[in-house]
């Protein structure tokens, strides 16, 4: 049943754990707008040849609605819209909360490609590899104008915003590949602007990731930074360690002790419950690093003072994905030369 | 009323083209471009908005043949990126908002009320203008510098590309403000010019869509306004007010620009709602089913249109409690327009119906509405929403409403008020082929792209992968045949003006107030006030309550 | 009007009121109407500067800091001199409508040519504002050098501040044409107290514009 609706409304492959969801919700809601625009159709068209005119001059009765036709008017398609809402926005709250445990994956969109960056490393422009029956978070953002990552056969889209981080997050079910598109209007190369997903084993996946790292495989796909430097091989974290020694991070932030500097040290930082000076508490994660880096001082951890410069414009996307990956990393029980020394 | 009419008002046989009319009311050049009849502004703008229907129409045909094959066509990618731009906002600017209530409104809405002329009338003239000179300079933008950016000026993106378009979010602003004057003149018209015996719950329903309508016009307009205008001055003068690379906020402008774009559907939509009102008491003669609930229901889309529009950013970041609310007060707009959708359908039951071509627009109307809404809504369904989003499926939605819907009750309008406006009939063999044809051209064009949005094809694609481009051929082979439906009403509407039969006065034996006056009517529209003792919907033999108090009709 | 002229002079000392429009009954009606379009009107502009308000609460948002900083650089003196200013002038076009309305049209146009200077005064402290801003080089988007503002979001607050007071300039420009335009048809006498509404309405008009103000002015000089 699954699969002949899907083949009758050529919706792709169902290559992920939502990709049933929505297409159980698809099936029903469309089910209903067929049924009920036929039934409009072919109740006009049955009226009409019922009711057609016999004669220039036939009169008609007066007929006015009942009051329970009145309230059925209202309350029926209320009730199925209703329905479909509550489903709808269920699934749409699962989409929108990842697990916790769930792999993380930058994505970065740029006139007209996709990075991908993996907090271990390596990078890669335009091939995503994800493991199979594992959750994956992609935390998107944009160096130029917006774009949109669209994997149609996972069911899953989300805007690339430029200067600041969205997130989705999806469970791929079937090894194989998928085509990634860009959904939002970015210019003369939009309609080309394509990736795959290739969805690996989990076996494969943890090979292959550990065979990137290695640095064994001499097609790595090294990106070329915007700026023109090359990323360094290795982890993002390492490379988040360089930039943040060339932009003098480490000047206010301690990153080998939890003592506090100018600035709040950044062992442990990561997905802790921190205290805002206008008395707000919140959970330092991706989105609120980045943000701190970009505008400083929307949100300053209660105790310190306003210092911070702000790095919009002064740090790619990349980097600043970076220096995040570099903070998670930053865990009492393994300290930066842990990091340094993985080499 | 001064003429008695019969309750199936068959035209008299043998009428006569009334000698002096407002067409002929002054046949110099100068007599139609300072005129302040609401009538001949009306035949203004209905030239304008066929222009620019035609040349829409002549881009959308580039778009599909292009697209007839997955890579390149006909033009380059920067060339359909501007057409896909010059299609948008031509129909949506130039057209759909002009198109029902500048052109049909104009000249009914006065008639309708029992009044001479609209509140305004040298405002409403100078509407015309602004609206000519804002397409002007929007054309000449378009032409020239080339915007590429789609209809939806989507920042940073407008506010960096190379191609120049102040002139084009000039021209938007401009129109903007012909559309506020219009909505204006007619709010105001409908609150203090209505003749004796037309109570608010006695004016016609198309009367009620534009009231609806224009208050849309007014509140809505000046914050697309504004919102045009600070992308212009970011383009022009790098403000930064939309680009985070200056500390701007891209997702503000989505905000601004889809308060009012979202609330712009209804602009378009509610007229063409109020004309299928109109049309189907006339072609049923029958009484409309549920007067009250078809008015109140414009006004609640109306107003539920304003708090809508966060639905077009379920993919934008927004938060679900966000996404939720949006999604929740969309619904409500389903539920308003399905309660007209019942009510049009029971005005059909125990009527007599007429096959006519208006007949033929009313049932496209019903069956796109219907799908077109419905599909709305499940568009509003946020999970389905993620699938969906800036694919084809979206493309074809709006499409069924603005298309389906709105060209429906356009030309349902066209065919149905053409006897009334120059006094002669259309043939109505041609009406029914070219209604039934651009029926079916219209479902061929546009069915495929829902399954090409199912499919995953993502919108303002240049070049596409090869899976999608069985759909895309049947798109544009449908194209073919819904523009080969406007060209023969081209033709015989055309022909019909000059050498169609003289309707006369009535000759849908139709009870709505504007047929009471002559084909076409006079300059002044009525010779004394007129008083109109019964409601435009009312097509029983005797209404008892008129009975009672012993109004004769 | 160009009809002033063919219309005759009432013995109170006042123009008969200009032919009604063929399409209106009375001429109440023709006076409801226009004044329901001006308010309607009215409506219209208030959204314009909705959006820029939302705007700037946004803004303010995601930068308190360098908006604190940029509102202590602006002049509170010159803003509360400019805002007493377009007080004054909403208070004499108040008059002048009184005036007209009881067809004292020499005090009406009196009054509002002192409304029209007021609103030119505005103009010119405006003037030496943006005159000042410019040599600071505190400039909105990419003009912006303006040194003495550290935190982030300076460019964005001068977005603000030269978008809102220039669009609220323009308006001001558009009121005192209008209020001159009924000033004229002051001095001809054209008013009476069954024709007023042309003084009303640009009086409505000029009171938008002092509105507007009225919020600008604690929003980027005060808070």
């Amino acid at each position: 049943m699954n699969e002949i609706m899907r083949r009758l409304l050529f919706l792709p492959e169902q290559a992920s754990t939502f990709a049933h969801d929505v297409d159980n919700l698809h099936y029903f809601v469309i089910t209903v707008t067929m049924v009920s625009s036929l039934a409009v159709g072919l109740t006009a068209i049955a009226f009409f040849w019922k009711y057609r005119r016999r004669h220039e001059n036939q009169a008609t009765p007066f007929v006015a609605p009942t009051a329970l036709f009145e309230v059925l008017a209202i309350s029926v398609p209320l009730f199925f819209f209703l329905v479909w809402f509550a489903i709808g926005f269920r699934d749409f709250v699962k989409l929108s909360s990842p697990p916790p445990e769930a792999m993380d994956v930058y994505v970065q969109g740029k006139q007209w490609m996709w990075k991908f960056a993996y907090p271990e490393g390596p990078n890669s422009i335009g091939v995503l590899h994800v493991p199979a029956n594992r959750p994956v978070r992609l935390l998107i953002t944009s160096r130029d104008v917006i774009h949109s990552v669209f994997i149609p056969a996972f069911r899953v889209k989300m805007d690339a915003l430029p200067g600041r981080y969205t997130e989705i997050w999806f469970t791929a079910t079937k090894p194989g590949r998928y085509q990634i598109l860009c959904t939002e209007y970015c210019g003369a190369q939009h309609s080309k602007m394509w990736g795959e997903v290739v969805v690996m084993a989990p076996e494969a996946f943890d090979e292959w990731i550990k065979e990137q790292q290695r640095g064994l495989v001499s097609r790595q796909d090294v990106l070329a930074d915007e700026t023109g430097q090359v990323t360094p091989q290795g982890s993002l974290a390492q490379w988040g360690l360089q930039v943040a020694v060339r932009q003098g991070c480490l000047r206010c932030h301690n990153v080998d002790t939890k003592e506090p500097a100018t600035g709040p040290s950044w062992v442990d930082l990561y997905q802790q419950q921190i205290k805002l000076t206008d008395g707000r508490e919140i959970v330092a994660d991706e989105a609120y690093l980045t943000e701190s880096m970009m505008e400083p001082t929307v949100k300053v951890v209660a105790g310190y003072q306003e210092l911070m410069p702000n790095y919009q414009g002064k740090l790619s996307g990349a980097e600043a994905a970076a220096i995040v990956e570099f903070i998670k990393s930053l865990r009492s029980d393994r300290t930066v030369q842990a990091v340094g020394g993985e080499e | 009323m001064t003429a008695p009419i019969t309750t199936a008002g068959v035209p008299p046989a043998g009428a006569v083209f009334p000698k002096k009319s407002y067409l002929n009311d002054g046949t110099t050049i100068r007599s139609w471009l300072l005129t302040h009849d609401h009538k001949r502004i009306a035949l203004l703008y209905l030239v304008a908005v066929l222009i620019a229907l035609f040349l829409g129409g002549v881009f959308a045909m580039v778009i599909r043949l292009e697209l007839l094959t997955p890579g390149p066509t006909i033009v380059e990618a920067l060339t359909y990126n501007r057409m896909f731009t010059l299609h948008g906002l031509i129909m949506i600017f130039m057209f759909m908002i002009p198109a029902i209530p500048a052109v049909f409104g104009n000249f009914f809405l006065p008639i309708m009320l029992g009044a001479k002329d609209v509140a305004f009338p040298k405002w409403n003239l100078t509407s015309w203008y602004v609206y000519i000179a804002g397409s002007t300079l929007m054309l000449w933008g378009l032409i020239t510098g080339g915007a590429d950016t789609g209809w939806t000026f989507y920042t940073p993106y407008s506010t960096t590309t190379t191609t120049n378009i102040t002139p084009v979010m000039l021209g938007v602003f401009i129109i903007g403000f012909s559309s506020i004057l219009t909505g204006l003149n007619f709010i105001v018209t409908i609150h203090t010019l209505r003749a004796p015996g037309v109570t608010w719950f006695r004016m016609p329903l198309f009367v009620w869509a534009v009231y609806a309508t224009s208050i849309i016009q007014v509140l809505a307009t000046p914050v697309l306004g504004l919102t045009t205008l600070l992308v212009a001055a970011e383009h022009t003068f790098g403000f930064g007010f939309f680009d985070p690379a200056r500390g701007g906020d891209p997702i503000l402008f989505q905000h601004l620009f889809w308060f009012y774009s979202h609330p712009a559907v209804y602009i378009m939509v509610l007229p063409a709602m109020g004309v299928i009102s109109e049309v189907i008491c006339a072609v049923a003669r029958k009484n409309i089913f549920g007067y009250k609930m078809i008015a109140m229901s414009s006004l609640g889309i109306a107003f539920v249109g304003f708090f809508a529009w966060g639905h077009h950013l379920f993919t934008s970041g927004q938060s679900a409690f966000d996404a939720g609310a949006f999604a929740a007060i969309s619904m409500l707009v389903g539920v308003f327009t399905a309660i007209k959708v019942f009510n049009w359908v029971g005005t059909l039951y125990k009527g007599a119906i007429a096959f006519t071509a208006p007949f033929a627009y009313i049932c496209g109307f019903l069956f796109f509405l219907v799908f077109g809404g419905m599909t709305g809504v499940a568009l509003a369904t946020v999970s389905l929403d993620v699938h969906w989003q800036d694919t084809y499926f979206v493309v074809a939605h709006f499409h069924f409403i603005m298309v389906g819907a709105v060209i429906m009750g356009f030309l349902a309008a066209l065919h149905y008020w053409f006897p009334k406006m120059f006094g002669r009939k259309y043939p109505e063999n041609w009406g029914l082929l070219a209604a039934g044809l651009i029926v079916l051209g219209f479902n061929a064009t546009f069915i495929p792209q829902f399954l090409l949005g199912n499919a995953g094809m993502p919108r303002r694609y240049y070049e596409y992968p090869e899976r999608f481009a069985a759909l895309n051929v049947a798109s544009t082979a449908g194209a073919s045949l819904l523009a080969f439906g406007f060209i023969i009403i081209a033709i015989y509407l055309a022909i019909s003006l000059k050498y169609g039969e003289v309707a006369g006065r009535n000759p849908w034996g139709s009870r709505g107030y504007e047929w009471d006056v002559p084909s076409p009517p006079p300059t002044e529209n009525f010779d004394a006030v007129p008083v109109f003792t019964r409601g435009p919907h009312e097509y029983q033999d005797v209404p008892e309550e008129l009975a009672k108090v012993g109004h004769a009709i | 009007m160009q009809s002033s002229a063919a219309r005759k002079m009432t013995p109170e000392g006042w123009l008969e009121p200009p032919p009604l429009p063929h399409h209106y009954d009375t001429i109440e009606n023709h006076q409801a109407a226009l004044r329901f379009g001006m308010w309607l009107f009215l409506g219209t502009e208030v959204l314009l500067f909705a959006g820029i308000f939302l705007g700037y609460f946004v803004f303010r948002h995601y930068f308190p800091e360098s908006f604190e900083q940029a509102a202590r650089h602006l002049s509170v003196v010159l803003g509360t001199a400019n805002t007493l200013l377009l007080l004054t002038s909403s208070l004499t076009v108040a008059l002048a409508h009184h005036n007209a309305e009881h067809g004292k049209n020499r005090n009406a146009f009196w009054l509002l040519m002192a409304s029209v200077s007021m609103g030119a005064g505005f103009l010119g402290i405006k003037a030496v504002e943006y005159t000042e801003k410019f040599h600071e080089g505190a400039l909105p988007g990419k003009f912006f050098s303006f040194s003495e503002i550290t935190a982030p979001g300076g460019p964005v607050f001068y977005v603000v501040y030269f978008f809102s007071t220039g669009l609220h300039a323009l308006h001001v420009v558009v009121g005192m044409s209008l209020l001159t335009w009924v000033a004229i048809r002051c001095w001809r006498k054209e008013f009476s107290p069954t024709y007023y509404a042309p003084v009303e309405n640009a009086g409505l008009y000029w009171h938008l514009v002092d509105l507007v103000w009225i919020f600008l002015y604690p929003l980027l000089y005060l808070v």
